[in-house]
Parts: C-alpha cells; structure tokens; sequence
C-alpha cells in the first residue's frame, strides 16, 4: 500500500517528523540530529538579541534552510497579544507566514491556556498566517481551533520536556476522528516507543525536541527516532488485529505427529 | 535621546533611524527583526523609520526552540 505524503496548507512532506532547535550540546549536534532525523520541518524561537555578545555564531548557520521548511514558535508567550506579536516579528525575520503557536497558562507544567490560543489562531489566520496550534488533547479545542482556519492542530501526548509518553491515546483517537486537518502529537514523546504509538494511532504527523536533544546520543535517537515515525505510520495503514483475551495458535492444530 | 533597546536604556543621537541605530549596535539587518513601540518596522523601511524619545525598541533573532 503507498502512502499519501504529509501535505499541510498545500506544502508536501515526505516526513512525519518535526523536530525543534533547542538544548541540543551543540549547533554542530543539531545539524547532524537534523539529517539522522529526516525531518523537513524545523521549529525555532524567536528572543531579544544578545547585544553585549561580539561575533557571536548564528544557530541559522546550522539549518539547512533549502530543504527545512522553518517553523518559527511563539514559545514563553502568556497571552493571546504576545503570541501574535511574535509571529509578526518571526515573519519579519523568516519571510514565511508559517508559525507554530503556542499560548502557555502556567510555568510549572508548561500547558496551554486553549482559551488565549484560539484567541490568537483567529487573529492569526486573519492575517494570512498559516497556524499550527499546540494545544491539550480536548477534542472540543482542536474542532475550534480548526473552525478558526489552522492548518493543523498539535496536541501534547504529555508536558512539554517531560518524556511520559503518550499518556491519553484515547483522547488522540478522539480528535483524529473530529478534527479533518493535520493532527500532530506536539510534546511529551521520551523514546521511539512513543513515537510509533502516536502514528499507530493514525497521529499524523509528531513534533519533538527533548526527546533528541536531551538523549545520552542524540544523533542515535533522532535516527531511531525517524525509523520509528516511519514504522508507526506503516502499522497504522496495515492495520493491527483486534486484541483477544485468549490465545490464538499461528501453526495448524491438527496433523500433529504421533496423533 | 533615549531609547529603551531590548529592555536596556540606550541614547542615541536626535533623529536616527532604526537603520542607524542597527549600525551603531553593529548588528546586520538580514538576521533580525525590530519592533518600535509593540509594531513592526520593516527591513525596507529601517533607513526612513525615526526614532523618537522614549521610543521602546525590540531587536529580536531566531534561536533554539521546540
């Protein structure tokens, strides 16, 4: 069976892996964890320069910008108004409309204020922008956030850094089922396990950054990492079989020797 | 004059632009965004856009992030 590639706002991906820019142990780890990963989809931040650093090196040296598409964040935004001033800035800055937004409602755990998000999604669209919303895994807020034109909707599996996994497969089934652009698991992913679980249950796509960046290896991960989107997707189109309480023999039960 | 340029108070002489106060910086157009006062200035309008006193000034870049 072939698959249909990845298409978010008309772009086509030939990878279900988005992976981010941060806390890697080096930009020169980055850009190797960038091509083990596969990913055609980069996230980025957008913060104050540093005007007392001289000749600081530049992270864009490190992306390979023909072939990742940049995803510029509104990370560490507490409302709907800084959010949208950030993609503005991070259009200005990247010459792409294309932004992932996420509105946080508290430092602790890091999870989005829905409301303050489908605020800014709204404005956002309105102004040309092709949104791609973290947000929780409720199904109400990911049929708003569609309702307001984003191009996708991208659901944590848990908090942001946290590597719990995916900690509410129903709920993900549940906004696959409502929602009829792009689902991506946004967060929360710690090994490849995780990652083949999100695309086994017909997750689109998935964004992660910690789980490569923060690993012993984090090259090793981002290849495990791809392979593993790779074999979630290809499980999912298979098809599993139903679980059973009992057992089930593969080999023939009759023709047995000495019958 | 005074600016507040990422959060630090900053003087510069009466009428600069933002292009100008990019170069006293030293600080290359291409790899940043500038918001005057909450509003974006555009990179083709740095060298007409002047700078008034007290004027907030938000010089911003890409970094990591997830």
């Amino acid at each position: 069976m072939q698959d249909t590639p990845l298409t978010i706002a008309g772009r086509t991906f030939h990878s279900r892996l988005i992976i981010g820019t941060g806390k890697y142990p080096s930009f020169e780890v980055m850009k190797r964890c960038h091509e083990a990963s596969g990913a055609e989809m980069v996230t980025v931040a957008v913060r104050r320069l540093d005007l007392t650093a001289k000749g600081e090196a530049s992270m864009m040296h490190w992306i390979d910008t023909k072939r990742m598409t940049l995803l510029p964040n509104t990370a560490g935004c507490y409302n709907a108004e800084d959010a949208v001033r950030t993609c503005r800035l991070a259009e200005e800055l990247g010459m792409s409309k294309w932004v992932k937004l996420e509105v946080l409602g508290d430092e602790k755990t890091l999870y989005p204020d829905v409301e303050e998000t489908v605020k800014a999604a709204r404005i956002l669209v309105k102004e040309g922008f092709t949104v791609l919303p973290y947000t929780s895994d409720d199904p109400i807020t990911a049929r708003k956030l569609e309702d307001a034109g984003c191009a996708a909707v991208m659901p944590l599996a848990a908090p942001i850094g946290s590597g719990l996994g995916i900690r509410n497969p129903h709920n993900l089934r549940l906004i696959r089922e409502v929602i009829k652009v792009p689902m991506i698991v946004d967060a929360g992913v710690g090994t490849a396990s995780d990652a083949a679980i999100a695309l086994e249950l017909g997750c689109d796509a998935l964004l992660m950054n910690t789980a490569i960046a923060g690993a012993k290896d984090p090259v090793l991960m981002a290849s495990a990492m791809k392979k593993a989107v790779e074999a979630g997707r290809e499980a999912f189109l298979a098809g599993r079989i139903p679980r059973k309480a009992y057992a089930s023999a593969s080999s023939p039960i009759t023709g047995l020797v000495g019958e | 004059m005074n600016l507040l340029v990422n959060g630090e108070p900053r003087q510069v002489r009466e009428g600069s632009t933002v292009r100008d106060l990019l170069q006293e910086l030293k600080v290359t157009a291409e790899r940043v965004a500038v918001e005057v006062n909450a509003e974006v200035v555009r990179k083709a309008r740095h060298a007409e856009h002047r700078l008034n006193e007290g004027d907030k000034v938000e010089v911003v870049t890409f970094v990591g992030g997830g």
